[in-house]
């Protein structure tokens, strides 16, 4: 259970007030694939977003194989949602498997709903309250002797309103609205088995406390990949290319299907190499280009990434990380591209990296990617994951009289002075295009050997030199201008945890519960994972103990892929790691036993035997 | 298509002098020569303006290409050239993009690329200059080297079955194939100018010696070496893709000039009606309308 959740807890059995008054739960849907139970998520997310009472946040675990288990968990609350939760307030089993493989997530006083059709629960199992209802037999009945398992989505959808109290004509308009290409017919059925469950006699019943967020509306409902995508729509990108590869695949999906609307093109490229090599050639071409992947994709694009940073020409690199390495798991989460994003291409190749924290801000990173491109002239790469690009949560609707941006072709003619590599003190590139007319009639080669400030290959030691620190001195420009990472919790203490992409929330609700519980703990989230934010250093100078939280392994000496970066960045043997690789989003328990774990060993001593493990 | 304009009675505006940018580092007597020369003889004759210009290539002898040429240039990566100009032809119907490469960058680790831009018939001009060699990193067997041929890589003679680029270009799905000789640079300017004028993917082999580590591999083509210069029969039909297919087969030196040439849609024009019937339906709206169209479903 969440130790700082405020629900009444119910008693084993037998008697139960009706209406209880609660702020936040976790449903855990368990079934197959074919059932449509991500449909029930995707309307308990939209009607949180056009309710003013409900903020949440919920996640999928994608099947593995079509036809397979499928699962899919939603939060649901009235306070702010941080994290898709750690245990489970409601298991719905649709049948035995998914009953025996999620009945161990189920919290101490739960509630299992479960179809009486297809599970018989343990009768011995007392730590939960198990309402049966013959979910399979009531919806064929609802809709007719024919439809077979169809439906039994709505129905449970029905139950799930009558439980949560939930806004049932808002919920019916969203369905009419959903069902409405498939005709009056499939209406009818939805209907027919959304007010059968609706109308089920339950047993218990809650209601959600009001919001304590005021003020909310104009919220918009969308996964983490459709806030990329449409980020990247708004901050003028009109040509992309890549190759299908999940978890990134919806993001080159949803652009093929609207770039032509905007007047774009995106291309569904041969390979990994061709699609980046498209987009260099599109953004050479003059406008900022755009290319995807998840982790197999970025290996494969690293040279191109490189010529790029060679040649200076911007380019957006979006990676939706998943597990690795190699195939590794495509449907599962993982923050292990971290290095391969700051480091991934041959020789000394300084790019941007920037890392979205959540599903709203997917939309603002790709924009801000878009931007830092073309101000520095150099790829930027926007690390995402698989929890993100499927996570669903409620953000407020973006301005977009402010934000939408057109990037227009520059063909002004160059003067004389022009020099696309000029050694300028703020080491940015400047480009004309194909077609800009040359006032001097000297034409500019971009190229990815090393050249001179016009562009000519150049092997002059002295040249090399000067152009290397040319690409890292852009860098150094940005990173005097980003602002210092954000805190959460008081700015010194006993721990401070760092945090960076998607697991920013879930930091936060471990800072929030350890606070509760008297502990002096605070975290910094970066946005920004190459260049770094400046003033993180004095940051640490005021805590005692310094963990990493990320998604990636411990390494060889204890610490993760950031952990180590900050460590070769600033000489604090302090800094430890809280991490796990199992493919899943952290849980906040996870986090705070394993910093309480490691805080028992204080940090110097922590690094001696850590040293002393190593000569061994 | 860039259009040509009517033939001027003044001096032409744009002379291929002002075209000629650095001394090519090619070693003398390379075929690579006369491919520039006659790139340039093409760009006046057809009065392409400078900046119009575009010359893309990837690695190797030939790839130098662009940095001899005082026109926008870019040297991309081994065998990405086609990919990379592919991003700029679809976003710049504005102009017509040249792609210069050797038989490596081409049929070895670019191959998969040149087959996918075939099939896709995205317009641009790719000239392939296939010495049968690497020359560049000092002789070692290509993907066109002859079975036998002695390199570094292959001491006792090339084993591996070269690839017949006709062949292999037909089968991809080129809307114009042909095939030159840089000894004849009449016969390479005639086949650049059909190439150019041809509305979608057009590719040129043009046989191009490598004086230092293969010479004389296309003297049996080269009638000032005592060859013969076989070209195509005038009663070929172009449009017959089998017939192409039977003149690919010809046992070398084989035969010189347009094997293949259909139109079909080229990728630029498929998309530019993707672009049209979407911006049909929408009315025309411009991004803002659109996104808050989009994210009023949203809600």
């Amino acid at each position: 259970m969440n130790e700082n959740k405020n629900i009444a807890v119910l008693p084993a059995a037998g008697g139960q007030p009706n209406g209880m008054p609660l702020e936040d739960v976790v449903i855990r849907l368990a079934g197959n694939s074919q059932d449509g139970i991500q449909a029930i998520g995707g309307f308990l997310a939209r009607l949180a977003g056009r309710t003013d009472k409900e903020v949440m946040t919920f996640m999928t675990i994608p099947a593995t194989i079509s036809g397979g288990p499928s699962i899919f968990q939603v939060r649901l609350g009235t306070g702010e949602v941080l994290s898709p939760g750690d245990d489970v307030d409601l298991l719905v089993a649709f049948y035995q498997h998914s009953y025996r493989d999620h009945i161990g997530t189920l919290r101490e006083g739960g509630i299992l709903l479960y179809d009486t059709d297809h599970v018989k629960p343990d009768p011995h199992g007392q730590r939960y309250r198990a309402i049966g209802v013959p979910i399979t037999s009531r919806t064929i009945e609802a809709i007719g002797g024919t439809a077979r398992d169809k439906g039994k989505n709505m129905f449970v959808l029905g139950l799930l309103a009558r439980m949560y109290d939930l806004d049932v004509p808002k919920l019916e308009a969203m369905l009419r609205a959903y069902y409405k290409a498939k005709g009056d017919d499939v209406i009818r059925n939805v209907l027919l088995a959304f007010h059968a469950g609706y109308g089920y006699n339950l047993s218990q019943t809650f209601v959600f406390r009001p919001a304590r967020i005021a003020g909310r509306g104009g919220q918009v409902v969308t996964d983490g990949n459709q806030a990329i995508a449409y980020g990247a729509l708004a901050a003028g990108v009109r040509f992309g290319a890549a190759y299908p590869i999940t978890p990134w695949s919806s993001i080159m999906e949803i652009l093929r299907a609207e770039l032509p609307k905007y007047g774009g093109i995106f291309v569904q490229a041969e390979d990994e190499i061709a699609a980046v090599s498209m987009a260099c050639g599109a953004s050479y071409a003059g406008r900022v280009a755009l290319t995807g992947t998840s982790g197999p994709g970025m290996s494969l694009k690293s040279e191109a990434i490189g010529w790029a940073i060679m040649a200076e020409i911007p380019l957006v690199v979006v990676d939706v990380q998943r597990g690795g390495p190699a195939t590794g798991l495509p449907t599962m989460v993982e923050q292990s591209d971290l290095n391969i994003a700051r480091y991934g291409s041959h020789g000394d190749a300084p790019r941007i990296v920037i890392a979205p924290s959540s599903v709203g801000d997917c939309f603002y990173t790709a924009m801000e990617a878009v931007n830092l491109a073309r101000q520095y002239s150099v790829p930027v790469i926007v690390l995402s994951d698989q929890a993100l690009a499927t996570r669903v949560e409620a953000w407020t609707m973006p301005d977009f009289d402010q934000c939408v941006q057109e990037l227009p072709l520059d063909l002004h003619p160059r003067g004389p002075d022009f020099k696309p590599y000029e050694n300028r003190a703020d080491g940015i590139a400047q480009h004309a295009p194909p077609g800009t007319p040359m006032r001097d009639g000297k034409y500019p080669i971009v190229t990815g050997l090393e050249h001179d400030e016009s562009g000519h290959p150049a092997t002059r030691p002295a040249n090399h030199a000067m152009m290397v620190a040319k690409r890292r001195q852009k860098l150094k420009v940005l990173e005097s201008k980003l602002p210092p990472p954000e805190l959460h919790g008081p700015p010194e203490g006993e721990v401070l945890l760092i945090s960076w992409g998607s697991i920013r929330g879930v930091v936060q609700e471990a800072v929030d519960r350890a606070r509760a519980n008297g502990e002096r703990v605070s975290a910094a989230h970066l946005r920004y994972l190459m260049p770094l934010q400046p003033g993180l250093k004095d940051v640490m100078a005021r805590f005692n103990h310094i963990f990493v939280v990320e998604l990636n392994d411990e390494g060889l000496y204890g610490y993760g892929q950031l952990a180590g970066i900050l460590r070769a960045s600033f000489c604090d043997p302090r800094i430890r790691g809280i991490n796990k690789t199992d493919g899943l989003t952290f849980k906040v328990r996870e986090i705070l036993e394993i910093m309480r774990e490691k805080i028992k060993a204080p940090p110097a001593a922590a690094a001696a035997a850590g040293a002393a493990e190593v000569r061994q | 298509m860039i259009a040509a304009v009517p033939p001027p009675a003044a001096p032409p505006r744009y002379t291929k002098k002002e075209l000629i940018a650095d001394q090519p580092t090619w070693c003398p007597g390379c075929g690579d020569f006369s491919i520039l020369s006659v790139y340039f003889k093409l760009m006046e004759k057809l009065q392409v303006p400078h900046e119009k210009i575009i010359s893309v290539a990837g690695i190797g002898c030939s790839s130098r290409f662009p940095y001899f040429v005082n026109a926008h240039g870019a040297h991309f990566l081994h065998g990405r050239a086609v990919a990379f100009a592919t991003g700029i032809a679809l976003t710049r119907p504005d102009l017509h993009v040249f792609v210069f490469g050797g038989d490596g960058d081409a049929f070895s680790i670019g191959g998969n690329h040149l087959d996918h831009a075939a099939r896709k018939n995205i317009k641009m001009t790719y000239l392939i200059m296939d010495n049968e060699v690497y020359g560049l990193t000092k002789k070692q067997t290509s993907p066109t080297s002859p079975l036998g041929f002695k390199s570094k890589t292959d001491p006792t003679g090339a084993i591996d079955q070269p690839i017949n680029p006709m062949k292999k270009v037909i089968a991809a799905g080129a809307t114009f194939v042909a095939r030159t000789h840089s000894h004849l640079p009449n016969h390479v300017m005639e086949i650049m100018e059909k190439a150019m004028a041809h509305d979608g993917f057009s590719v040129i082999e043009c046989l191009s010696e490598c004086t230092e580590f293969y010479p004389g591999a296309f003297d049996a083509a080269n009638p000032r070496k005592g060859g013969r210069f076989e070209l195509v029969p005038a009663n070929h039909d172009v449009t017959d893709e089998l017939a192409a297919y039977r003149l690919a087969c010809a046992p070398f030196p084989g035969y010189f000039g347009v094997f293949y040439q259909v139109q079909r849609p080229t990728k630029n024009a498929l998309e530019a009606k993707l672009i049209a019937d979407a911006q049909a339906t929408t009315g025309g709206a411009g991004p803002r309308e659109l996104l808050k169209q989009t994210f009023q479903r949203f809600q």
